[in-house]
């Protein structure tokens, strides 16, 4: 009715190996993509510069990290560390004078160079041990930041960015939120490909059973190396994107501890290893308690919730504590599952059982 | 650099670790039993010592039955979590779990200064504030009280498990199937691992809690117990004895001479260093069972 179809059925490799085997996502896809073409003419300046521009990078975050874990399953609890490398490198570049396109692909390369090197725990151990290791490798390059003024400027500095212009549109404005659009389509369409590719396919060989890849002949060194490289080099772009296109500055407090909780929170909330989840997970994580805050304030205000104010200031985060408890408790695959419940309960409406 | 300094540093570090060492007690003592990494026991102590604090403040209660108090809360809160939380993840994979913990360290951050109050709170345990002075070497009081109190934790657990009870946790934390073939309730082991792992942490909680107040930043106690747990070995006791010391004495001696000089800042790096370095060379720790895999 809504899909126009009934269920999903191959009969050639062709149509099994397409992006969109349902045309309605297709035209769905086209649809949201013209409405954010088209958002700022419709949308506030204050929701599209607070809420939708750090929701896209964000997202192009998350979608960095869910190649990392969902895709390649090595688990990374360090990754805003790796967004600060790109956004400190990003940040120096454009200052010494490199144009921003070029500072850009330059964070992106130095990051995944050091990424890498987090990645080297990978090849000695996973699991547990790799969410400590990264771990501890969040505060190794946190500390490095604050305490090497060559990099942060000082102790407690901020580094402002400088006005740079993105293929000779100067960044700002309207420009920002095109820029974090432009990456979060860029990362968009690069995950969901990559799992078609070759490398793709390796990158989940490794995630089911790395013995068994390494047995049908992939390379678990190579593959777990590269899974670190490309993962850290999409999030130290968008950790650069971040900075110029969102903070419009940097601190080392931006990329601390609690924002890789976050990050991983965001990609179990949507769903590890989807496309649509990253998106999902991070609205769910960085709009849901902002809203909450809103309007916990605003009952406050008339008077409704008679709490005492410590309590309502650490409402938010008790919310956000609850908010990833109950999901791993109960919808274990996260919002992308239950995206995917819906649709398939549309695709075959008004019957009621579907084959895929 | 006088020889003074180094003992005083060395001295205060191994106390401090031995402090260490009982928040991450807790850790070791749920992982020995049921496998899962317990990342929320740094809100565990935050919580025990929140509870020890009300009985004693609050409510009034002397001090040693306030603490017992806090001790069969904390135990049943332990039992909670396991029953309704950690239970249903069984079979679940480990970044389930391990992000459930954390969710509930986030959740119990929120809660316990929520409910009681952000600002810090003092709890008085009766230990005096004037240093023990032995030659020209300053020991701080509550840290040796502190000490004294981990050794005897540690070696409380090291006794639990040679009764018959603790001979159970063995045999769940060997095998969880050939316990249940032998009679073993397993689900009733691991609850009471839980449960005393919240009763070790109202130990820290209040030792730690009468030495820096009583706040959210208790739960950062999470990371030195984590480096503690990953160098002694996540399921060894022992392991919590010594590698207690050792990150207690290098958190202590290497900042007290580096720190100076980069201004400030090193312990948790050396922290994290020991962290790394034991998983890059030795990753199930000094005393840990080495895990086999199979395909």
């Amino acid at each position: 009715m809504f899909y126009r179809l009934s269920g999903v059925h191959h009969t050639r490799y062709e149509t099994a190996r397409q992006i969109w085997p349902v045309p309605t996502d297709r035209r769905v896809v086209y649809i949201l993509l013209a409405l954010a073409l088209a958002a700022p003419l419709y949308l506030p300046d204050l929701y599209l510069s607070s809420y939708v521009l750090p929701w896209l990078v964000w997202s192009a975050a998350a979608l960095s990290l869910t190649l990392l874990m969902g895709i390649a399953g090595q688990l990374h609890f360090g990754f805003a560390a790796v967004m600060a490398i790109g956004a400190y490198s990003s940040i120096h570049l454009a200052r010494a004078g490199v144009p921003f396109e070029l500072a850009l692909i330059g964070a992106g390369v130095i990051t995944a160079v050091i990424g890498t090197l987090f990645g080297a725990a990978a090849l000695r151990v996973k699991g547990l041990y790799l969410v400590m290791a990264t771990l501890a490798m969040q505060y190794l390059v946190d500390w490095v930041i604050i305490n090497v003024p060559a990099i942060s400027g000082g102790a407690q500095a901020t580094l402002n960015t400088p006005e740079v212009s993105f293929l000779f549109m100067p960044l700002s404005g309207t420009g920002l939120y095109y820029g974090a659009l432009l990456w979060a389509v860029i990362v968009t369409v690069f995950v969901l490909n990559i799992k078609r590719t070759s490398f793709g396919r390796a990158l989940v060989a490794i995630r089911d059973k790395d013995y068994a890849a390494a047995v049908i002949g992939v390379n678990p060194f190579k593959y777990k190396l590269l899974a670190f490289f490309t993962a850290s080099f999409l999030g130290g772009i968008s950790g650069a994107v971040l900075a110029f296109c969102y903070y419009q500055a940097v601190t080392p407090e931006q990329f601390g501890f609690n924002v890789s909780i976050q990050l991983v929170a965001m990609v179990l909330v949507g769903g590890l290893g989807s496309v649509i989840g990253a998106y999902l997970g991070a609205g769910f994580v960085l709009l849901a308690p902002m809203f909450l805050t809103n309007a916990v304030a605003y009952l406050a205000v008339w008077g409704v919730l008679p709490l005492s104010s410590s309590l309502l200031a650490h409402i938010p985060l008790m919310v956000y504590g609850l908010l990833i408890v109950g999901f791993i408790l109960f919808e274990p695959l996260g919002l992308a599952k239950i995206y995917d419940n819906i649709r398939k309960y549309f695709l075959v409406w008004p019957f009621r059982h579907t084959q895929s | 650099m006088d020889i003074a300094y180094f003992i005083e540093l060395l001295i205060n570090g191994a106390l401090t670790g031995m402090m260490y060492g009982l928040a991450a007690l807790g850790i070791v003592l749920i992982y020995k039993s049921s496998g899962v990494p317990n990342l929320a026991q740094g809100a565990m102590v935050m919580l025990g010592a929140y509870f020890a604090w009300i009985a004693a403040a609050q409510w009034g209660i002397p001090l040693p039955f306030a603490i017992a108090l806090a001790v069969v809360g904390m135990f049943l809160f332990g039992l909670f979590t396991e029953r309704f939380l950690l239970r249903r993840m069984v079979g679940q994979p480990i970044i389930m779990i391990v992000m459930l913990t954390l969710g509930l360290e986030i959740l119990l951050r929120g809660l316990g200064p929520g409910l009681f109050g952000a600002a810090p709170k003092s709890l008085d345990i009766g230990i005096g504030l004037a240093p023990i002075i032995i030659g020209d070497v300053f020991i701080n009081r509550s840290y040796l009280v502190g000490a004294i109190v981990g050794v005897i934790m540690i070696g409380l657990a090291l006794l639990f498990f040679r009764t018959r009870l603790g001979t159970k946790l063995r045999a769940v934390s060997d095998d969880h199937v050939a316990s249940w073939s032998v009679g073993i309730s397993v689900e009733r082991a691991i609850a009471i691992s839980w449960g005393l792992a919240g009763a070790s942490a109202v130990a820290a909680g209040v030792m730690w809690g009468s030495v820096q107040g009583i706040d959210w930043t208790l739960s950062l106690l999470l990371f030195p117990a984590v480096a503690v747990v990953i160098l002694g070995g996540l399921d060894s006791i022992y392991g919590v004895l010594v590698a207690g010391l050792i990150v207690g004495i290098l958190g202590s001696v290497i900042p007290g001479y580096v720190d100076p000089i980069v201004g400030g800042g090193t312990r948790d790096v050396v922290t994290s260093l020991i962290i790394l370095l034991t998983i890059i060379f030795r990753p199930h720790g000094i005393f840990g069972r080495e895990d086999i895999e199979r395909v």
